[in-house]
């Protein structure tokens, strides 16, 4: 599996060294594509269904009974409908936050142990390889969340004012960036998560492989670093403006097919 | 027919009450969901007057324009000494070149640069360049450098606002992302004729 690995970072590095002319559309398609038949994901997937399987934490035991929201254990098709309502927890959750609440309540791993901890270290660095397994299990399914539930439909709403909304020394909104067809920073193309496909497009594509960085990011993860990039302050793991745009970009990408796990530049 | 009359201010004021409790909500959220890191503190989640007017996807009716930009170029800092353009243009390059600064990574709010490239074609050369901003291209080539675009560009570059209102690119001056400096450098980096955006 390893040796797969180095065989896929020789095929970007060629890909990346290609000559490139100003006029060209800078484009990573291609090498997407050659990616996307060894996604490095895969280790990630594998790990995840391991942790899934694994009795831990101090109930010791496994998260065979996690309820996504199709029923106790039913991973097939589960992270197409998220976020939703979750009645047992009295808010809207994402993939992360649900499974989050599932290690906490089924396993008694404490969720302030993942909120107050790093981006791919400890619990949250589990719960990200656990996001790879419960993805893969949607991939190719179309994104359908409910939006008829009226916290969802909240959720919706805070989520497209927040996409919309300047802040900081920057005077950046999501919107700065992701509300014009095809344009890009620097070499980096962004979707117009205005559109339907370009919300599905950036919804659809994360949890994504990062080559950049050899790293599994997930969707908040991705989001964290837009703030950074925003020049906001620090989102909080699960909190609720993560839970809105998430809300906003799904809802908006709704009947389109999601992608996960994605494979990133 | 009376029941409609009433029926409409009703309905009227039921919407407006739901925007308003859904603004709310948002302000804080805002705040709520966020926790201050280093220099990036829970302040630069507070709106000022210029992005709470531009947080939508319609801009303000052109009189609010009109007045949210003249209040932002009451605020630009014109050079004392008259020297727009007697910068070193190669600084200016760096700075357009460097995205860094103002995260909650980075350890000082100063030494920042401009990002220009982030959005920008600049340098024909330089092929990573974004497309959000329009070309600078050729800059002083295709416009000369008269006093007119000058003083422009300067403004411009320290408070953009006071030209678009609700415009895409930061306030560098205004917002000290920018020094006097630094400006002055990029003014050099757009105006030089040796430098490479005029070539």
């Amino acid at each position: 599996m390893r040796k797969r690995i180095k065989a896929v970072a020789v095929c970007v590095g060629i890909a990346l060294t290609a000559p490139a002319s100003a006029q060209e559309e800078l484009n990573f398609d291609a090498y997407r594509e050659m990616l996307a038949d060894g996604n490095p994901a895969e280790l990630y997937e594998m790990e995840g269904e391991e942790l899934w399987r694994t009795a831990r934490g101090p109930n010791n035991a496994t998260l065979e009974q996690c309820d996504l929201g199709l029923g106790a254990g039913v991973v097939a098709g589960a992270a197409a409908q998220l976020p939703r309502y979750f009645e047992d927890a009295g808010r809207v959750q994402d993939i992360e936050t649900r499974l989050m609440y599932c290690m906490e309540t089924l396993q008694g791993i404490p969720s302030k142990e993942i909120i107050d901890g790093k981006f791919l270290q400890g619990e949250r660095a589990k719960l990200a390889a656990l996001v790879a397994y419960v993805v893969t299990h949607s991939k190719g399914e179309k994104i359908a969340i409910d939006l008829s539930h009226p916290k969802v439909k909240e959720m919706y709403e805070l989520g497209e004012r927040t996409f919309y909304y300047r802040l900081g020394v920057m005077d950046f909104s999501c919107a700065s960036c992701h509300s014009q067809d095809g344009k890009r920073i620097r070499a980096t193309q962004l979707p117009n998560i205005t559109t339907r496909e370009g919300a599905a497009e950036g919804w659809g594509s994360w949890p994504a492989y990062r080559v950049s960085s050899s790293q599994f990011w997930t969707m908040q993860h991705r989001l964290w670093d837009c703030f950074r990039q925003q020049r906001a302050a620090e989102p909080i793991f699960g909190s609720d403006v993560i839970i809105a745009l998430s809300t906003f970009m799904a809802g908006k990408g709704n009947g389109i097919e999601a992608k996960w796990p994605g494979v990133k530049r | 027919m009376k029941k409609l009359f009433i029926a409409v201010p009703l309905a009227l004021c039921a919407s407006v009450a739901v925007a308003d409790e859904l603004q709310a909500k948002v302000e804080e959220m805002m705040l709520s969901s966020f926790k201050a890191n280093g220099i990036a503190s829970l302040d630069r989640q507070k709106q000022d007057e210029i992005q709470q007017a531009c947080s939508s996807p319609t801009p303000p009716d052109a009189a609010t324009m009109q007045r949210l930009q003249a209040a932002e170029m009451a605020k630009i800092q014109w050079p004392a000494d008259g020297n727009y353009t007697g910068g070193d243009w190669k600084e200016g390059q760096k700075i357009a070149a460097s995205g860094r600064g103002l995260t909650w990574t980075d350890k000082t709010p100063n030494n920042n640069g401009g990002g220009c490239y982030n959005c920008h074609a600049m340098d024909p050369n330089e092929v990573s360049e974004g497309t959000i901003g329009p070309s600078l291209e050729g800059y002083a080539k295709l416009r000369g450098n008269g006093e007119e675009i000058v003083k422009y560009t300067w403004g411009k570059l320290w408070n953009s606002k006071a030209y678009h209102a609700c415009s895409d690119m930061p306030r560098n001056g205004y917002g000290g992302i920018l020094t006097e400096a630094q400006i002055r450098h990029v003014m050099a980096f757009l105006f030089d004729p040796a430098s490479p955006v005029n070539q």
